[in-house]
């Protein structure tokens, strides 16, 4: 049976050598929700030598762009959007200190090789699962671009949120492995 | 000739725009839970249970299944015998467009123009429109609002005669492939044969839109739906991409004339959120 971690963020490496592709985690505390444009934005700021909107270090980056909140709750709909089109950018981030990201799918070669160097952690969450997950989400509060709409930079506190380890620090590619005693073909 | 007013076709378009967000079909919700009594990765099944209590969730508080609601695709059957009156019918379509995604809190995912600046166009507004004109004195509306996760991962085929049926599977087999865990498995996948380039990528997303319990009336292509799911069950791509015997629910092929040099193959990729609505006015 696979293990479930309770992680509080912001992550320590100690926390991140502790997960393993295939773990279960919730997660409460902090995650920064962040998709295409916001990812172009913060790399933008990065090559003009400035500094981005919050302090990556040990934070995870959610990549997510949420439906509108009905009155009275905090965000619509949440579910992860695919992360292969933050590969670009990625990398970058893990550099700076970028504890993690929560996303869905398959991850470049790079970004792979940035999460096993910088010592971070891929989780999935569940795709299609947005309504769902966003009953874990107590709070919502832009931070940059707000011009962006549901892409804008985000700052979200989350409370026991699901998710699955799919690309540990060690290397192991849970997309890879998992479907290996499925795979007939 | 019968009078369909532009108002009704707005209202109508408005209120199957949430419906299709917020509701998933029954049948989707049947190979659902089909899925996850003959799934054999206990992770599948969690992703599964995950899904069919998601559904649940958005359809009693009418909130989004997902929150990619998606470019609104519309499939409208126009009776010839109808006149529409008060407007033209594609404003009628974006109106209602622009009305459902506003009142339901669905996303705005639209963006003007592809390259440069990318701006939102606030209200998910154009919709994708097309339009057939058909007997009768009817409009058929279908709504299938596409996300992008599934729809990125699509992919047209221009093979030759000679590839034959073998070619059309390893087409099919390699795009779902290729897709892994990015399009939201378990899938409904859309297969279009035939006609020309356009031709073939607009039966594919017919192909997706249909229903999941449906098959195509011709025995040989409903048998190539049964062989081309069997085929990509066998990939273990399973829920969520994380491993399984599940990678889709249904694959649905839709076929049409070809040239006597072609054999075009579309895919066209839904995920699990598989959704849609329909009126007839």
């Amino acid at each position: 049976m696979s293990v479930v971690h309770r992680l509080v963020t912001p992550l320590s490496k100690d926390d991140i050598r502790t997960l393993h592709a295939g773990d279960l985690a919730l997660i409460s505390g902090t995650v920064y929700a962040a998709r295409d444009a916001a990812h172009k934005r913060m790399i933008e700021t990065l090559d003009r030598g400035g500094t981005l909107p919050f302090n990556p270090a040990g934070q995870l980056i959610y990549y997510v762009g949420p439906t509108p909140a009905k009155p009275g709750r905090p965000i619509g709909s949440a579910g992860p959007t695919t992360s292969g089109r933050m590969d670009a950018y990625a990398p970058r981030l893990m550099e700076l200190g970028l504890a993690g990201m929560i996303g869905k799918g398959n991850r470049s070669r790079d970004v792979m090789n940035a999460i096993r160097d910088n010592i971070c952690v891929y989780f999935a969450a569940t795709g299609g699962a947005a309504a769902l997950i966003s009953r874990c989400i107590r709070s919502y509060e832009v931070l940059a671009w707000p011009d962006l709409g549901t892409e804008a930079l985000a700052a979200m506190i989350v409370e026991d949120f699901p998710v699955i380890v799919v690309a540990d620090c060690f290397g192991i590619d849970l997309y890879e492995e998992g479907k290996k005693p499925y795979q007939t073909i | 000739m019968r009078e369909i007013s532009a108002e009704l076709i707005r209202d109508t378009v408005a209120r199957l725009a949430v419906e299709a967000c917020c509701h998933l079909p029954e049948s989707t919700l049947t190979a659902m839970h089909r899925a996850r009594e003959c799934e054999l990765s206990p992770t599948g099944r969690d992703v599964l249970d995950q899904l069919i209590r998601n559904a649940d969730i958005a359809a009693s508080e009418q909130v989004p299944i997902c929150q990619d609601t998606g470019l609104a695709v519309v499939f409208a059957d126009i009776g010839q015998d109808v006149h529409i009156t008060g407007g033209l019918f594609e404003d009628a379509v974006n109106q209602g467009i622009a009305k459902g995604y506003a009142e339901g809190y669905l996303r705005k995912s639209s963006v003007e123009e592809p390259l440069f600046e990318r701006r939102n166009t606030g209200d998910n507004t154009p919709a994708v429109i097309h339009t057939r004109l058909v007997a009768g004195n009817r409009i058929t509306l279908r709504l299938a609002p596409k996300g992008a996760g599934s729809e990125n991962k699509g992919a047209l085929h221009m093979l030759v005669p000679s590839d034959g049926l073998e070619g059309v599977k390893k087409a099919v087999l390699d795009t779902v492939r290729h897709a892994g865990a990015s399009p939201c498995p378990p899938m409904v996948i859309g297969v279009g044969i035939g006609g020309n380039m356009e031709l073939a990528c607009l039966c594919a997303k017919k192909a997706c839109a249909r229903d999941v319990e449906s098959h195509n009336p011709d025995p040989r292509y409903a048998q190539l739906e049964d062989e081309l799911l069997e085929l990509v069950n066998r990939l273990g791509t399973g829920p969520a991409g994380l491993g399984g015997s599940v990678t889709a629910f249904k694959v649905n092929v839709e076929f049409c004339a070809t040239h006597i040099a072609s054999l075009p193959v579309a895919v066209n990729i839904n995920c699990n959120a598989a959704r849609h609505a329909e009126a007839v006015l």
